[in-house]
């Protein structure tokens, strides 16, 4: 065990460095900036060491070493770069491109394809390879995942992630040598809630998800740094947007959350988060009417009937909100005399991943209830009764009103609905104002275990929408209330301040993979 | 009746009994002085026992020639963690065919070797893996091993010396792979026979995790010899570096292929021509493969050496499994490579990038030149292919495709240069 803590000497590329007994030469490279080429290597997988790729030249061994397992010895002089690594490397790649489609012109890995990426490094124009190409086909491995036989290098990623992340061993190799390919055994059932984490793995275009098929090219991307709304686990994800649209999400990694992984109903949760029509202008009421307003009357109107006093405030918020949108809204309600919010959660199965536990697909199937606790609001069952026969100001933030009663909100003094969609029982609201979705604004969310994650703005929102915390705060002043806040750091800043929990954490602290919670204070760990 | 070909210049160790029906049954083996090791063994202590096969110089006859002895000493003697014995029964080699016969005439001297192994490396549970096509080698096997456990010589509490020992046989199910030590255990924990990366040796992870010693048919079957008449004995044949007998199998262009078993000090050429007897009549030889397709062509003029380890290594090839394929004037030696290396892009148990094509992009040129398309440019590509499988991968397999195309136009070029030049063989007289 002691062992295991010995710091031996190396020397990578002329530099030299400790690493802790048992690094491989792969992982003590990265530390000096050398980045070894690796297909089958995955840093969240069991290292089996199949396609030879990371081969590099180690002074005194009499062949080339495989990088990704070698353990790292005493003074051990390792060299990534020579001719004969280069040779090695060029040597793996011309194999491997041997049976290659070469269709990258129709291949959704195009852009993010390691195959490629390699292929231009190691660079040969023209193949030695004469002979007739094997013709594979392609197949369905689920419903949503489509495999191109042709393009799989048989890295075995796909496998050991269903093996040994998944624990749900469906998929094999068939067959061996070059006839081999990835298949479900025969009459195996591959239903898996996490199955589209072997698209990522896929270090080619071999394994593709019909829902990304052929929408996008990977570089017409924009990435964005974000946290999965769909469950209160809370996953890092990168969004990638085109065209003011969310084509996909990808896991983010982050050790403390969800490593390399995140579940299926997340990707589709992004994806259709914020779908449908959306408000994109501020409605005042005008007799029987919602009309039209720009934000300088949506706020004048709001203000003048706040001056009005209509009486103490209740809200219905939804656990989808920023935590600065809810504080905002909190401080507001606080003007007025705060009578008490709720915010429901709608539930789903749980689901493990077994080789990574501290990921769930949780019960709660909201990114922020956690958040919404510790800033007052309370969890209910029935949120519509503590509206039922409220006289006084009623706000609503971005819960969507489905399943709200028949005239809801007609008792309220005041009634405004702050929100992206417009559903029949928001067009009794006496102001309606537009808000962004997580995507469309930054902010944090506060994760089952109270863990506080930032997210980035990825879209513009449509229209006149923008983040309630925003108009929110636009409005506080107004009302003479406090400041304006200009960025949601600012809005997280005073909120830290005031609740407790959040106590030392700012948008520094969190960087962008979180902090707080559990273990509090002391957790924080710096992105 | 005799074992066809039996020779008088021969050393019949292990396959004294081989053609005697006699000595398959237990009652049989115990009347030829089988299991007389075993008591002795049993007696002595289990390091003992190792210490005497190191002495032996006993080496691996699967291919790989490493000591035996030595081995067996790599294997922990603290007891924390079950050890176990796998036989290497997989035989698979083209052109070896000696460990089917040791387990048809004579399957207690190797069970007794196992057992005796066994008791040397403390291990409570054998297992003999053997090649399922051997039908009729299984059937001997499993009836072997059911006597032997009703003697008293397996399970418990083994000729009351307090020892106990389970044996399993266990068959493949049709890969060459599968006889790679690692694949096997691969194959035996009921995987793919898939090779895996060394570090960590079987004897530190092995079967199901545990340590492992993994040993070649005929190598356990040597072992009660050695253990009943001691190293010295052993070693007044052979050489120094290569002490004992061995058993070559023989095959191809020969007027009496079958097996031999000659001391390790034994001359090459003279095994071909006279054990073997030489080419059938009118014919001339060009190429002996000494040790299995996996190991270098020799010209005629290069086997005048001893067939010890490293005589053949010296003479330009290797023992390998001992294996040998004689090659004559009748047939086309490059369709003979092309046909070897399809086996191997065949049997590539596909893991390794450069195993997996490099294989099957030999193979392919080879059998483009075959039909007449040959280009000037394919034998640098062949050697440059060659290359780049050789010490690339897990296993050796690899560089095993290579050898017989890099050594075959190291060794024949004119006869390559030829094919490509005239679109067809010429040198088939
Ligand atoms: C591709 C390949 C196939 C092999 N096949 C066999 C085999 O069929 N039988 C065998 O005993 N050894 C075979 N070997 C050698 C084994 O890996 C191993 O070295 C041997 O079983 C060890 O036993 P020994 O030390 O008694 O020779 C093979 C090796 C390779 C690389
Ligand atoms: S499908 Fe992709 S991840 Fe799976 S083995 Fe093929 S290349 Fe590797
Ligand atoms: S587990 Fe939850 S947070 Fe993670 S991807 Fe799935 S829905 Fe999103
Ligand atoms: S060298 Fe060939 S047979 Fe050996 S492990 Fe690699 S792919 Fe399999
Ligand atoms: S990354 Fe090391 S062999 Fe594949």
């Amino acid at each position: 065990m002691n062992d295991e803590k010995k710091l031996l000497n190396v020397t990578i590329d002329g530099v030299e460095l400790e690493v802790p007994a048992g690094t491989t030469i792969l992982a003590a490279a990265e530390r000096v900036g050398a980045v070894i080429p690796r297909y089958c290597y995955h840093p969240g997988l069991s290292a089996p060491a199949v396609c030879r790729m990371c081969l590099v030249e180690v002074e005194g061994a009499p062949k080339p070493l495989a990088s990704c397992v070698q353990p790292v010895q005493d003074d051990m002089v390792v060299h990534t770069n020579t001719a004969q690594a280069r040779k090695a490397r060029r040597a793996a790649v011309e194999f491997l491109l041997m049976n290659h489609p070469l269709d990258c012109p129709i291949c959704d890995a195009a852009g993010q394809c390691e195959l490629q990426d390699y292929a231009f490094e190691t660079g040969q124009l023209k193949t030695r390879y004469v002979e007739p190409k094997l013709v594979m086909g392609r197949d369905k491995v689920t419903p949503e995942i489509v495999y191109f036989a042709d393009r799989c290098i048989l890295c075995t990623r796909c496998v050991r992630f269903m093996d040994e992340i998944a624990k749900d061993p469906v998929l094999v190799v068939i067959n061996r040598g070059q006839r081999g390919y990835i298949d479900t055994m025969t009459g195996e059932l591959f239903e898996n809630p996490f199955s589209i984490n072997i698209v990522d793995v896929c270090p080619v275009g071999a394994l593709v998800n019909e829902d990304f098929l052929f929408k996008a090219r990977a570089w017409d991307l924009d990435q964005t740094a974000s946290i999965c709304p769909g469950c209160s686990q809370g996953c890092n994800v990168s969004l990638g947007t085109k065209e003011e649209r969310i084509v996909r999400a990808k896991p983010r990694f982050n050790p403390e959350v969800n490593s390399y992984w995140m579940c299926d109903h997340g990707r589709k949760t992004v994806i259709n988060w914020g779908a449908g029509a959306r408000i994109e202008v501020p409605m005042a009421r005008d007799g029987d009417e919602l009309k039209p307003v720009d934000w300088p009357q949506a706020l004048d109107a709001l203000s003048e009937a706040i001056g009005n006093e209509p009486g103490r405030a209740r809200a219905i918020v939804s656990a989808g909100a920023s935590n600065e949108s809810l504080f905002t809204l909190r401080r507001l309600m606080e003007e007025l005399g705060s009578d008490g919010g709720v915010f429901r959660v709608p539930t789903g199965p749980e689901a493990e991943l077994p080789g990574f536990p501290k990921l769930k697909l949780r019960r709660d199937r909201v990114p922020n209830a956690k958040g919404a606790e510790l800033l007052g609001f309370q969890r209910s069952d029935a949120v519509f009764d503590s509206a039922q026969g409220h006289r006084g100001a009623l706000f609503v933030l971005e819960d969507t009103l489905e399943g709200a009663p028949d005239g809801f909100g007609t008792n309220a003094e005041l009634f405004v609905y702050i929100g992206t969609r417009l559903n029949p029982a928001a067009r009794s609201a006496d102001i309606v104002l537009p808000s962004t979705t997580f995507a469309e604004m930054a902010g944090t969310f506060t994760n089952f275990e109270g863990r506080v994650q930032r997210f980035e703005q990825a879209l513009r929102g449509p229209g006149l929408a923008r983040p309630w915390w925003l108009t929110g705060s636009a409005l506080l002043e107004r009302l003479g209330a406090g400041g304006r806040y200009r960025t949601a750091a600012e809005v997280f800043a005073a909120l830290a301040s005031e609740v407790s929990e959040y106590e030392g954490l700012n948008y520094e602290v969190l960087g962008l993979k979180g902090a707080g919670a559990p273990g509090s204070s002391a957790a924080a760990t710096a992105g | 009746m005799a074992y066809p070909h039996a020779h008088p210049r021969e050393v019949r160790l292990l396959s004294k009994y081989f053609g005697d029906e006699d000595a398959i049954g237990i009652e049989g083996w115990a009347e030829r002085g089988g299991y007389v090791a075993l008591e002795k063994a049993l007696e002595m202590g289990p390091d003992e026992v190792t210490e005497v096969v190191k002495e032996s110089g006993l080496r691996g006859r699967g291919g790989a020639g490493f000591p035996a002895g030595l081995k067996w000493s790599f294997m922990p003697k603290d007891g924390k963690r079950p050890n176990y014995l796998a036989c290497n029964a997989d035989e698979s080699e083209p052109g070896t065919f000696k460990d089917r016969e040791i387990m048809r005439w004579t399957p207690h001297q190797m069970i007794e070797g196992i057992i005796i192994c066994s008791y040397a490396i403390r291990a409570q549970h054998a297992y003999i893996y053997i090649r399922g096509e051997m039908v009729d080698v299984v059937r001997v096997v499993n009836d072997a091993v059911v006597e032997a456990y009703r003697k008293g010589y397996l399970g418990e509490n083994i000729l009351g010396s307090g020892y106990d020992l389970e044996l399993t046989v266990h068959l493949g199910a049709g890969a060459y792979i599968a006889g790679e030590e690692t694949g096997l255990l691969s194959s035996l924990e009921g995987r793919r026979a898939e090779p895996k990366v060394k570090p960590p040796f079987p004897a530190q992870r092995g079967a199901f995790g545990m340590p492992t010693t993994v040993n070649n048919v005929e190598t356990l079957a040597a072992v009660p010899h050695i253990v009943e008449n001691g190293a010295d004995w052993y070693r007044q044949w052979g050489t120094e570096k290569s002490p004992g007998t061995k058993l070559f199998s023989c095959c191809g262009h020969l007027q009496r292929p079958g097996n031999y078993e000659v001391s390790l000090d034994f001359n090459l050429k003279e095994l071909v021509y006279d054990l073997c007897g030489g080419p059938p009549e009118g014919r001339q030889l060009r190429a002996v493969i000494p040790g299995g397709s996996s190991v270098p062509l020799m010209t005629v003029d290069e086997i005048d050496c001893d067939v010890s380890y490293e005589g053949i290594e010296a003479a330009g090839s290797l023992q390998g499994s001992g294996g040998l394929i004689a090659i004559d004037d009748s047939a086309c030696l490059l369709r003979s490579i092309r046909k070897m290396v399809d086996f191997y892009a065949h049997e590539s148990c596909g893991q390794c990038t450069n195993c997996r094509e490099g294989t099957v992009w030999l193979a392919n040129i080879l059998r483009r030149i075959e039909r007449g398309d040959g280009r000037e440019e394919d034998l640098p590509l062949l050697l440059d292919v060659g290359a780049n499988m050789a010490g690339r991968t897990i296993c050796p397999l690899s560089d095993s495709a290579a050898v017989p195309v890099v050594s075959g136009i190291q060794k024949f070029e004119e006869e390559f240069v030829a094919h490509i030049k005239d679109g067809t063989c010429t040198a088939v007289r």
